[in-house]
């Protein structure tokens, strides 16, 4: 298995808190890994510093190395613009922008970077809805805004609009903890159709959904990976008492 | 009296209190807009806007040159006071998470409730008698600018901060450069905020009377010369008040009302942009369907 993603004594802060202390953790290429833990462990965090995120919050700084197909997206010269285009995020709240429709929403990623051919983003807009499962619902109202349409429905909108942008990997802030579960069963659905081509992490408080989905699981605790393996593996035979208790429900 | 009683009392009498202080505050403006229309109104007619004061009180006199005048001074001021104030918002909400930051918007608030006359003064150190312009056009919309600049300024922030921090990260999470998401979405996002304070800022600027004292002074002339002395509104109503003619003195009427009238206008021209923007729009731009019937 080839990884994606290292990291590399990874440490986060918010000002004096420290949020993530001395991560080392792989995420394996063309698979999704899960990171699991109860509220505050800092599993945002850890993704947020992959694709240099978490820098925009004031106050706060990373230390440690994080890898991008062997590459330091940290190391001095690196623009943290191009990281974030070849790292697509989605976040918790579905946050599509309610001055543009869905047609300019899907494709913001290309219009405000400067691609103005028509023809290239048209292809896009279908491609892109099409990958997210929306497509069939949105077609005929590509014009309306992207707030007119349902949570679930813009969520899926998020999804595209990071897709437009051709990442390699696609990062998910618990996408689903605002969604019914028929739309959560709709975007786990389409995780696993898009797992073949990119690599996706995705953070997410409900372990069902971790089992279901993911290839890896990762469980972290205040700030620390506790264990990291294949998913059946951790939720059947976990090897750290922590990830236990934390599974069985007994805390968290 | 029981407890219940008592409280019922209390409750009518705070009510009360509080319904007597508005008739209290509404009753001035009432009565000066009742006054200034029922005084003012005699005095407009096609020629009183039309022609040029004369400061004699003879016929055929107006405050056409004044309403020109006027509609100049806050031209050019907008044209210096919206960009710089607009800026400013943009760099302080933006940009401004430092100490410079802090002290920037510490001194837009200090500004903002500064006496204006301290401002003409500033003007008047600095355009008419350092730069040796005199008193103009110029000077009077320098000393309107600087007035303008921390209302935009503020307001501008105050509207940015309102979009919500998901919209940011949203773009900033695709690839999108910081300087694009702030023009692109966080403006777009803010449009009505920004523009609702840039309307205020000028109905504010536009009955300003001390500051032009010191820099745009007066004429009887028509002029639109941006370095000659230039008439205006506020001061054509004070000059007139002054003078001892009745002609004169309605003339100030007369002109308090269209000068009320076209702030109230700015006003409430805000007001209905605010309504209309506020009912979500459905439709928000058309780019699939019209390019799809263009290429048919």
């Amino acid at each position: 298995m080839e990884d994606k993603i290292v990291t590399q004594g990874l440490n986060a802060y918010f000002g004096d808190v420290h949020a993530i202390k001395g991560v080392d953790i792989r995420i394996p290429k063309n698979a999704i890994t899960a990171i699991i833990g109860p509220s505050g462990c800092g599993k945002s965090t850890l993704i947020r510093c992959m694709n240099r995120m978490h820098e925009i919050v004031r106050g706060a700084r990373v230390e440690g190395k994080v890898m991008l197909d062997g590459k330091d997206i940290y190391a001095p010269g690196t623009d943290a613009v191009m990281v974030r285009t070849k790292v697509g995020m989605v976040f918790q709240k579905p946050n599509p922008f309610p001055t543009m429709s869905i047609y300019d929403n899907t494709v913001a990623g290309l219009r405000l970077t400067g691609v103005k051919d028509w023809k290239v983003l048209d292809g896009t807009v279908e491609k892109s809805l099409k990958l997210a499962v929306l497509w069939d619902e949105v077609k005929h109202n590509l014009d309306a805004s992207g707030v007119s349409i349902s949570g679930g429905q813009q969520q899926r909108l998020c999804i595209a609009r990071a897709l437009a942008v051709e990442p390699e990997v696609l990062l998910l802030d618990e996408p689903c903890s605002a969604l019914d579960p028929i739309a959560t069963a709709k975007i786990e659905d389409l995780l696993f159709d898009l797992k073949d081509r990119y690599t996706i992490v995705i953070v997410t408080h409900n372990m069902q959904q971790a089992a279901r989905v993911a290839d890896y699981t990762a469980f972290m605790y205040m700030g620390e990976l506790v264990e990291f393996g294949v998913t059946k593996r951790i939720f059947e035979n976990p090897e750290k008492e922590l990830t236990e208790k934390y599974i069985t429900g007994r805390f968290g | 009296m029981n407890r219940y009683a008592y409280r019922k009392l209390k409750d009518r009498a705070a009510s009360g209190l509080a319904l007597a202080c508005v008739v209290a505050a509404l009753v001035p403006l009432v009565y000066i807009l009742a006054e200034v229309v029922r005084v003012g109104a005699p005095a407009i007619n096609w020629e009183f806007l039309t022609s040029r004061t004369k400061g004699t009180g003879e016929p055929g006199e107006g405050i056409g040159n004044a309403i020109l005048g006027t509609l100049l001074l806050v031209g050019y001021a907008s044209l210096i006071g919206l960009p710089v104030g607009l800026l400013t918002g943009v760099y302080v909400s933006e940009y401004g998470n430092n100490r410079f930051g802090t002290t920037v918007r510490f001194f837009n608030d200090v500004l903002a409730n500064f006496p204006s006359i301290v401002i003409g003064l500033l003007a008047y150190a600095l355009v008419v008698d350092m730069l040796n312009v005199g008193f103009s056009l110029i000077a009077g919309s320098f000393a309107l600018a600087i007035i303008m600049i921390p209302i935009v300024a503020n307001t501008t922030e105050e509207a940015l901060r309102l979009v919500p921090n998901s919209l940011r990260e949203g773009a900033l999470a695709l690839g999108v450069p910081r300087w694009k998401t702030v023009m692109k979405v966080m403006l777009a996002n803010a449009r009505a905020g920004i523009v609702t304070g840039a309307l205020l800022s000028i109905a504010r600027i536009a009955g300003e009377t001390a500051p032009l004292l010191l820099t745009a002074f007066y004429s009887n002339y028509w002029s639109a010369s941006a370095t000659e002395p230039i008439a205006s509104l506020p001061l054509t109503i004070f000059r007139n008040y002054n003078s001892p003619s009745d002609v004169l003195l309605h003339q100030a009427w007369g002109a308090a009302l269209v000068l009320i009238l076209m702030v109230l206008t700015l006003n409430i021209g805000v007001r209905l942009f605010m309504m209309k923007r506020n009912r979500k729009p459905k439709v928000v731009k058309k780019t699939w369907k019209t390019r799809l019937s263009l290429r048919a």
